[in-house]
């Protein structure tokens, strides 16, 4: 291009800047795309798909007992070892029933010993390890865990995400109306 | 005596006032200029602190001045700590001469626009003082294209302003403004069209803004010549630029865009209202525009700006001679 | 390098080393990891005389988390939500390979409807990666704007693909043998809108940065790299496209449905970073066609094959490779198995180490500003590179 040509070029492409400030101008003047948390929060609409850490299914007899059966199988699953769980002891017996027990032992019949409960003493999980995968719910042989939706969770400490599934499930059991029967044995930390 | 003694009160208080002025510009600026960034990326912009975010600047005020002061490793303590204050004092001076009203100015120079150019070498100083001292391959970097940036774009300015000068027969600044009449098309934009663009572009160049401001480059060297500098020496070069701004825009409405005067009642009022639509003009073009690469700058400005305003101010002494 | 005043040697190994070719009057500098730009943990020291970069050299490994050795003692289906992490910018690509190479290697078959949802949340998952260059190449140049109306974009791209997979950043939704989740009624009607919307805004773009004087000028003509160039790297991707090179793996390597579908592959002639610019954007206008007819011609069925290997699922003896087309290039992952419950070995291949080594040859004599447009204009993500 001749360099008069070149000169026209030169001065006709400085249009374009004019044509960036009419649209920054014009963005000035609209509405913001911020929601202004906390005054106004986002549609629940779209969180109802959103991958919240993991938590316990209620068993449909008792909504503050898990469906878990304690087979362990999420546990080895999960790649991060996030997963604690303990499976309960069988219940104690009182010496007399021990004594009869062992009485029918000795007399060669087959006697049955209270076996532990499929259900699980304590469920653990350490949400700063989680990475959200789903394999462990894939791995769960009855459905017991699914994702929670919770969005906002905030902490101060690491202790802050290490949750206790039982304690959550049984809180979630009391919000809903239907508070658990017994007390457990070992009250730990809440979710 | 008393003469003597008047004009001596006067000066004292109008730097107090030009100080003060400065301060609270300082704030406002830093405030408008978050705020029109927020909006222009439809956002918000500073909420929390204070009804909208207004507290916000003060609150980064009292951030930076309460951090240490850290001199680096190896760097020269006097230049370091000169820099700050070489950039920003000056500044204050360049203030003297700017017709805020009919008399509200502090003092009235015959050889006002020479005293603000002049006082604007000043900064060319400080950022390599900056750079030099810091003992910082970044600040090198970063102090080596503001000097040749600064420098550069002094020579459009100069001749862009002369051409009003040459016009009005002045220097003095509110010489300027009385020739100009009240209503738009009596000021001095409409005869200086050119070297009010002249005069804008070399502006944005001379006090480093976007999209001119490769020295604070941050995607490419950290920060440039203040990477080393943290709580009141970036304050320091901070509340520079922002004077600096003040004082570009002053000179511009001063000279081009009918200073005090408007339509209806001229006065103060008018001054601080072009001010600050010139101001609200460069904050729209920093969110605007990406960073012009550095040979490119200097290309602007030695092959396009320093010719065109020297063909405009042949022109104007040719018309004036003709007419 | 010596300090002579304080009579001690300064900069590690990298920095000697690079020290010794240094010539005369010349300035080495970190443009170090801890950078200003978006590009990731990713130093390159510069040997420079003024502002013209004589020598360039990348030096990785800052951001190394030993994916492939985590392979080695995780089984196959766990090892899944580390492909989420492996590239946060094409997420779903990495997933895709992965999840393809492992069924390559046990002969599984995925249903048809998984195959259109995994193409249908790939190409939006490339519409993504595309905006995220976009804003932050145009905010290295300098111009703080355009990041915001990207990520405006892109936060209703997240929440179509939070809907379909409940993450929005790193996903982990693929599973060998399918997917994990199926396509509800709100997805389609978020997506159905979510497209003509994007085309409104693509000649916005258009107007306020790629027609931009400063911009072009900072653009065009820089880092033009020619065939040979590209092909003595490895390059793939937009980089190979925008010199010339028509190489797209989903034409050249056919996988999945794309050959159901009516689209084109843009390549440019010119090389230079404007190219591979162009590139870009016209893809992400390729990619919606890609969903519009996708979600055209979706068919019923299954999202998961029936028996869908367990996380004990051990893969039969053999390798496999699967290469799939990133944001960024040709991604490929060789499973290579034993029999055993883990597998022998996975390597990854990742397209931005290919297009990083191009760097150090391509701003030789550069000034440093180009250098860093030419670094942008790569679409680098530096943790695919260090893996």
């Amino acid at each position: 291009m001749n360099p008069i040509k070149k000169f026209f070029r030169s001065i006709a492409d400085l249009w374009s800047l004019i044509v960036g400030l009419q649209i920054t101008g014009k963005y000035f003047c609209q509405k913001h795309v911020t929601v202004h948390y906390p005054r106004k929060e986002i549609d629940p609409e779209i969180n109802k798909t959103y991958r919240g850490h993991i938590e316990l299914v209620a068993s449909p007899k008792d909504p503050a007992k898990p469906k878990c059966i304690s087979c362990l199988m999420c546990v080895s699953a999960c790649p991060s070892g996030c997963i604690t769980v303990v499976k309960s002891k069988p219940p104690k017996l009182s010496p007399e029933e021990e004594q009869a027990i062992k009485d029918a032992e000795a007399r060669g019949e087959k006697v049955k010993k209270p076996s532990a409960p499929k259900e699980p003493s304590q469920w653990k999980y350490d949400f700063s390890l989680c990475s959200l995968c789903g394999t462990c719910i894939e791995a769960c042989a009855v459905d017991s865990i699914r994702f929670s939706h919770e969005l906002y969770v905030v902490g101060t400490s690491r202790n802050d995400f290490k949750y206790d599934l039982l304690a959550r499930l049984r809180s979630q059991a009391e919000k809903s109306g239907h508070p658990a029967e017994s007390k457990p044995e070992a009250e730990t930390k809440e979710a | 005596m008393n003469g003597i003694a008047t004009e001596l009160i006067r000066i004292v208080v109008g730097l107090v006032a030009v100080a003060a002025f400065v301060g609270l510009n300082g704030l406002v600026l830093v405030y408008a200029e978050r705020k029109g960034a927020g909006h222009f990326q439809r956002r918000p912009g500073p909420f929390e602190v204070g009804p909208h975010g207004v507290i916000q600047p003060i609150a980064d005020a009292l951030k930076l001045i309460g951090k240490q002061l850290f001199t680096p490793d190896n760097a020269d303590p006097y230049l370091f700590w000169l820099a700050p204050l070489l950039s920003f004092f000056p500044v204050l001076l360049m203030f003297v001469p700017l017709p805020f009203g009919p008399v509200l100015t502090v003092w009235e120079v015959d050889l006002g626009l020479l005293l603000i150019l002049a006082f604007a070498g000043f900064n060319v100083l400080a950022l390599l003082l900056a750079g030099w001292a810091s003992n910082n391959k970044y600040g090198l970097l970063g102090a080596g294209r503001a000097v040749a940036q600064s420098v550069a774009y002094e020579i459009p300015l100069l001749l862009a302003v002369l051409a009003i000068a040459f016009q009005t027969g002045s220097l003095n600044l509110s010489t300027i403004v009385t020739q100009q009449g009240s209503w738009p098309w009596q000021w001095n934009i409409v005869t200086q069209p050119l070297a009010f663009i002249i005069y804008l572009v070399s502006a944005l160049g001379e006090t480093n803004r976007a999209p001119f401001d490769l020295p604070e480059a941050e995607s490419e060297l950290t920060a440039g010549f203040h990477t080393e500098y943290s709580g009141m020496g970036f304050g320091m070069f901070f509340l520079a630029e922002y004077a600096n701004m003040i004082v570009v825009c002053g000179v511009c409405t001063a000279l081009f865009l009918g200073g005090w005067k408007g339509p209806g009642v001229d006065g103060f009022w008018w001054y601080l209202v072009k001010v600050y639509a010139l101001l609200g003009a460069m904050i729209w073009f920093r969110w605007t525009y990406p960073r012009i690469r550095f040979d490119q700058l200097l290309n602007i400005n030695w092959k396009w700006l320093l010719p065109l305003a020297t063909l405009n101010l042949l022109g104007t002494a040719f018309l004036m001679k003709v007419f | 390098m010596r300090n002579e005043k304080l009579d001690l040697v300064t900069g590690d190994f990298y920095t000697q080393n690079f020290q010794k070719g240094a010539r005369e009057n010349t300035l080495i500098l970190n443009l170090g990891p801890q950078h200003p730009s978006t590009h990731g943990v990713l130093r390159v020291l510069l040997e420079l005389d003024g502002e013209y970069v004589l020598r360039a050299e990348p030096v990785l490994g800052y951001l190394h988390r030993m994916h492939e050795k985590m392979a080695e003692v995780k089984t196959l289906v766990q090892y899944m939500p580390n492909m989420g992490r492996v590239d946060y910018g094409h997420p779903l690509a990495w997933n895709w390979a992965f999840a393809g190479a492992a069924e390559r290697l046990g002969g599984i078959e995925v249903p048809e409807r998984a195959e259109f949802i995994r193409v249908i949340s790939t190409e939006l998952n490339r519409i993504t990666s595309h905006l995220l260059w976009w804003g932050a190449y145009i905010l290295d140049l300098g111009a703080f704007t355009p990041i915001m109306y990207a990520f405006d974009d892109r936060e209703r791209l997240l929440d179509m693909l939070q809907i379909l997979t409940g993450s929005r950043l790193t996903y982990s939704s693929f599973r060998i043998g399918g997917v994990c989740a199926d396509i509800n009624d709100k997805f389609i009607e978020l997506c159905k809108d979510f497209i003509p919307y994007m085309r409104s805004r693509l000649p916005m773009y258009k107007a306020l940065v790629t027609d931009n004087i400063i911009l072009r000028k900072r653009v065009e003509e820089i880092g033009v790299f020619d065939q040979d160039m590209i092909r003595r790297y490895g390059a793939t991707g937009p980089v190979a496209r925008g010199s010339g090179i028509d190489y797209d793996v989903r034409r050249a390597e056919p996988y999945s449905v794309y050959d159901r579908f009516d689209w084109q592959v843009p390549v440019y002639q010119k090389g230079d970073a404007m190219a591979r610019y162009l590139v870009r954007l016209d893809e992400i206008e390729q990619s919606m066609r890609i969903v519009e007819q996708a979600l055209a011609q979706l068919p019923e069925g299954k999202i998961i094959v029936d028996k869908a290997p367990k996380y004990t699922w051990k893969a039969p003896k053999g390798e496999a490779c699967f290469p799939v087309e990133g944001g960024r290039g040709l991604i490929a992952v060789h499973v290579i198995s034993d029999g055993g419950k883990t597998p022998y070995k996975i390597k990854l291949r990742a397209p931005g180490f290919s297009n990083l080594s191009l760097f150090a040859e391509a701003s030789r004599g550069t000034l440093l500003a180009d250098s860093v447009a030419i670094l942008g204009s790569l679409d680098l993500i530096i943790p695919e590179i260090d893996r």
